[in-house]
């Protein structure tokens, strides 16, 4: 092991319990190094487990597998020497700014005197200075967050650790904190030696990162790796800049739309796929975008992103459900509208409804195969747990429960069968 | 800030587990014990018995601050206890699965069952002296106070932030650090809450607390709870007038020394991170901040807490983090302990009840437990009846709000027993039945807990909700329905559990009352317990406490949980 690394991370696994004994796993074989002065993005969609393995990082959880070491030591604990800005700020509401940003420094059992100084200085630098004695809840977003880095600064930390910092914001807000941290790292102005970053954002991670390492989901893995070789300060307008972000695009949505064709492809056995929840409301919305002369059915995902202002996290759920429902191609970071897709966007609410239903009868397995069991019952009705159980052999608890009310949401546009929440029953019956 | 019901319903099950039997078993096994043991220790208390307090109104300054004392003593008991017990129950959740339980069993089981089987055991601590007497007041005190308290602290703890304990984790705070700095804070504004909702009940049995009977015998401490009690036996209707006063003296100075600046300390811990409007105020807080004595006096407490922070287990905190994962030997001589003791319990129990109860005394009992029940449930329906619609006007109102609001909170603090004798003697005049007439005293004092509930309830109502009611013209009994009502359901459900278990609790006081020589009777279970209590019945009090925990479980399981519940999933708003 060489020294020059602050952390090192190597064939990490991690599971939770799930019932009846079994596990999930959420990371598998995950390896990772931060080396002095340096910048690393984990970036991946929502269940990836970046934000486990930051947890790892922080020793607030520990792996089932494989090793973590932080300068060379294992990580048993929280360490000292590492902080981590929260994304909702985890600001104790009781103490002043101040008080929260010297708690790290009382911990550590410094003379009074050094605790207020240094305390000072790091507000002084994050900008906060001013705001000593508010209360967070007096202060705005971004200036909890900037209390956030402040408390996180000032243990002087060898590794900062952030998991998405900038995500309970405003875009504005957190634009200006992103290029107010940028600068002062860049300055060398701050006592860190290396940062992990955790976002879904794929922007923020190519303006910020050295390095980003892209994750995929179930189990999370890391992917790949792209090294972002630009000089900061950055610009988004460049096309080298744009090339780093339509390239990440690319990889972040092959894998998952390739997974979908495959089962698809398998016919019944194809309901072990958990589904994103998406609303129709949001389908519509988006191939009504695309529709338009604009883009005139086609167009670049991180374009339609920005137009839409629509984070990858909404973004990309969105459009796989169209995938899914052939109403649209994803393939190399571009979107495109099938033939289907392009009637949907011209018919009435009506013919948008035959179209919607007919497409989870033909490409989603697990609503034909709801519509097939009531269709057979004398009764035309069934209990979710029937099915809830059946999607449990494939996926996990909570993930079956979202499959399950993403079929309802769809299937009510459809109105393909419906489903009573009080009495938790599928059926055929409308109400008259 | 959302207050809790005192009854745990954090599990959504219906059916009690084999967890509260074994709860019940264990308390039920120690109440056992200790009647097995007072009914052979039984003796005469010469110094403070067969005497009694005189009712000369200068004294009274002089009881009313031993009450206060003997209250606050209590306070501080019930805290070490909550902040012991509470944290075990949600730090360990091997240890959770049965104190839980447990905690709904001992609040359910009346105060008077505790003193009447504890009494002669803190006796004989000091025997022949009062010191032992007043122990087993403050202790019967702290059996009013103590469970509601547990219980809001438990619910704090469970519900931290995740966010907040990995912060404090990450920036070095260990668990003793973590406790005073995150979660003790955190649970602060709900515990204060119950705080004075202890107290109330502390002064609702004031009368019972200090007036210890033991068999032939009674004690009377000297505090407002005997003179009230002389006064009742002389039917001195003045003495009893200077002891409301005094009272509600003492009530009021508890509110502005004690509550008021904790309410007002205690708005900075609030999580919500809105900013209020106006944050309480109090002006003793104002002084005792202001004060420079306070500073010096607390200045070397407050050094010692933090260099207690400092301490770090040599690792900085490691493995104590990774805990979870548990050990299978722990595991099995937890296991182990908690057979034994419930083998013993159950066998305690059998043997008790295998020579002592027959299967008439049982059903004797039961039946007793259904017309308590049956008044229960008629008396709390009338009051919600009664109070619903007067809490939402009222609390649709903000200006009314702020008058009434602190007014209902005052009532719930009276004694309510205090009215007995006005209650007997107007029942005796008219000739009226006891078995009706004396049920209103049972919701006396618990019906304020529905009002401001409902008040709370209503003044949160989003004001686009009625904007929208009034723009689809819904007014009448459509807007009740559909508007109003479900709208405080939530908040209705809190005050009417806390409502039902406080009026279990008071039957034992309301279906026995007294005024001089007259005493009236009640049938019901209360009276029973009571009745066997001043007979000195030990069988007789631990079958009834028995039936009365079994009745409040029950209930609390097939009613208030799944209406708990239902409400939350349907009819939350926020």
């Amino acid at each position: 092991m060489t020294s020059a690394n602050l952390l090192e991370v190597s064939h990490v696994r991690r599971t939770f319990p799930r019932g009846g004994g079994e596990e999930l796993l959420v990371l598998d074989d995950v390896n990772l190094t931060l080396k002095e002065g340096e910048i690393v993005g984990l970036l991946g969609r929502s269940g990836s487990g970046k934000s486990t393995l930051l947890r790892l990082i922080a020793g607030l959880a520990r792996p089932q597998g494989g090793d973590l070491h932080y300068m060379g030591a294992p990580i048993e604990g929280p360490a000292q020497g590492v902080a981590m800005v929260f994304q909702g700020f985890a600001l104790f509401p009781w103490l002043t700014v101040l008080e929260n940003v010297q708690l790290g420094l009382e911990a550590l059992g410094l003379p009074q005197a050094e605790i207020r100084t240094r305390a000072l200085a790091a507000i002084d630098l994050i900008g906060l200075d001013g705001y000593e004695s508010a209360y967070p809840r007096e202060l705005s977003g971004g200036m909890r967050q900037r209390v956030g880095f402040a408390r996180a600064v000032v243990v002087h930390p060898n590794i900062l650790l952030m998991d998405e910092p900038f995500s309970a914001l405003d875009v504005l807000t957190a634009e200006n904190l992103r290029t107010d941290l940028v600068e002062l790292w860049g300055n060398g102005k701050l006592p860190i030696k290396g940062i992990i970053l955790v976002t879904h954002n794929i922007e923020e991670a190519v303006l910020m990162c050295d390095r980003v390492l892209l994750f995929s989901s179930n189990p999370g893995r890391v992917s790949s790796e792209i090294v972002i070789n630009l000089p900061q300060p950055r610009d988004r307008t460049t096309p080298q800049f744009e090339d780093y972000v339509d390239q990440i695009y690319v990889e972040m949505t092959a894998r998952r739309v390739e997974r979908m064709r495959q089962a698809q492809a398998a016919g019944t056995a194809g309901i072990a796929l958990p589904l994103v929840h998406v609303s129709p409301n949001q389908i519509s919305g988006l191939i009504e975008a695309l529709a338009a002369p604009a883009y005139d059915g086609k167009a670049d995902l991180p374009d339609i992103a920005y137009e839409q202002e629509l984070e990858v996290d909404e973004l990309f759920p969105v459009a796989e459900a169209m995938q899914l429902l052939r109403l649209a191609d994803v393939e190399g970071g571009d979107i495109k509208l099938t033939h289907m897709g392009r009637r949907f966007a011209d018919g009435e609410l009506n013919e948008r409804k035959e179209i919607f239903s007919r497409a989870l009868m033909s490409q989603v397995p697990l609503a034909a195969h709801i519509r097939r069991v009531l269709d057979e019952r004398t009764s035309h009705s069934a209990p979710k747990t029937r099915f809830l159980d059946e999607l449990e052999d494939h996926m996990a608890e909570e993930a079956a429960e979202e499959t399950l009310k993403t079929i309802v949401s769809w299937a009510r546009f459809g109105e393909l069968f419906s489903y009573d929440d009080d009495g938790a029953m599928f059926s055929l019956e409308n109400p008259t | 800030m959302k207050i809790l019901p005192p009854v745990s319903i954090e599990a959504r099950r219906l059916l009690p587990s084999r967890w509260d039997l074994l709860a019940a078993v264990l308390v039920l096994g120690f109440i056992v014990l200790f009647a097995d043991a007072s009914r052979s220790l039984v003796q005469p208390l010469s110094s403070i018995t067969g005497r009694d307090l005189s009712l000369d109104p200068w004294l009274l300054p002089g009881y009313a601050l031993r009450t206060a004392l003997r209250m606050l003593l209590a306070l501080g008991v019930s805290l070490v206890f909550t902040f012991t017990y509470a944290s075990w129950a949600a730090k360990s959740p091997r240890a959770g699965t049965l104190l839980v339980p447990l905690l709904d069993i001992l609040q359910s089981v009346p105060i008077l069952s505790f003193l009447s089987v504890t009494v002669v055991w803190f006796l004989s601590l000091s025997p022949g002296r009062v010191f032992g007497a007043e122990l087993a007041c403050v202790f019967a005190i702290f059996t009013s106070q103590a469970w509601n308290m547990a219980f809001s602290f438990y619910q704090s703890l469970r519900t931290v932030p995740e966010e907040l304990t990995e912060a404090g984790r990450m920036f070095g705070l260990n668990a003793w650090a973590r406790f005073w700095r995150i979660e003790a804070p955190f649970a602060t504004p709900p515990l204060i809450w119950n705080m004075m909702m202890s107290m109330s009940g502390g002064w609702f049995f004031v009368t019972l607390s200090e007036a210890i009977s033991v068999g032939k015998t009674t004690i009377a401490l000297p505090g407002i709870g005997s003179y009230i009690a002389v006064a009742i036996a002389q039917k001195n209707l003045a003495a009893i007038a200077y002891a409301i006063f005094a009272m509600l003296v003492v009530i009021l100075v508890y509110d502005q020394l004690l509550f008021r600046p904790l309410i007002a300390y205690a708005d900075r811990f609030r999580v919500d991170n809105e900013q209020s409007e106006e944050g309480p105020e109090s002006w003793a807080l104002t002084m005792y901040r202001r004060s420079r004595l306070l500073d010096v006096l607390t200045a070397p407490f407050e050094q010692m807490m933090r260099w207690s922070y400092y301490f770090h287990p040599p690792s900085f905190g490691v493995r104590a983090a990774f805990r979870d994962e548990g050990s299978r030997i722990a595991d099995y001589v937890w296991y182990a302990v908690l057979a034994v003791l419930g083998s013993y319990g159950a066998f305690r129990v059998w043997s008790f009840a295998h020579a002592n109860i027959t299967w008439g005394d049982l059903g004797q009992a039961v039946g007793l437990g259904f017309i308590t029940m049956t008044r229960v449930v008629v008396l709390i329906a009338l009051t919600s009846l009664i109070w619903t619609p007067i809490g939402i006007y009222v609390g649709l109102r903000p200006r009314l709000t702020q008058i009434v609001q602190p007014v209902a909170q005052f009532l719930a603090a009276f004694p309510a027993n205090i009215l007995f004798p006005l209650a007997v003697s107007l029942i005796v005049y008219f000739r009226l039945s006891p078995d009706i007439w004396l049920s209103p005293l049972m919701v006396l004092g618990t019906q304020w807990y529905i009002l401001f509930n409902v008040i709370a309830g209503a003044s949160a109502m989003p004001k686009e909700l009625r904007d929208a009611s009034d723009n689809f013209g819904v007014s009448g009994w459509l807007w009740w329905k559909k508007v109003a009502l479900p709208c405080v359901f939530p908040y209705y459900v809190t005050g009417a559990i806390t409502a039902s278990g406080g009026s279990w609790n008071a039957s034992i006081v309301a279906e026995v009352a007294s005024w001089g020589s007259t005493t009236l009777r009640a049938h019901g279970l209360g009276g029973y317990i009571a009745s066997a209590v001043q007979a000195g019945d030990f069988r007789k009090v631990v079958l009834g406490t028995a039936v009365m925990s079994f009745f409040v479980v029950v209930l609390n399981r097939l009613i208030w949980r799944p209406l708990y519940w239902l409400a939350e999933r349907k009819y939350r708003l926020t």
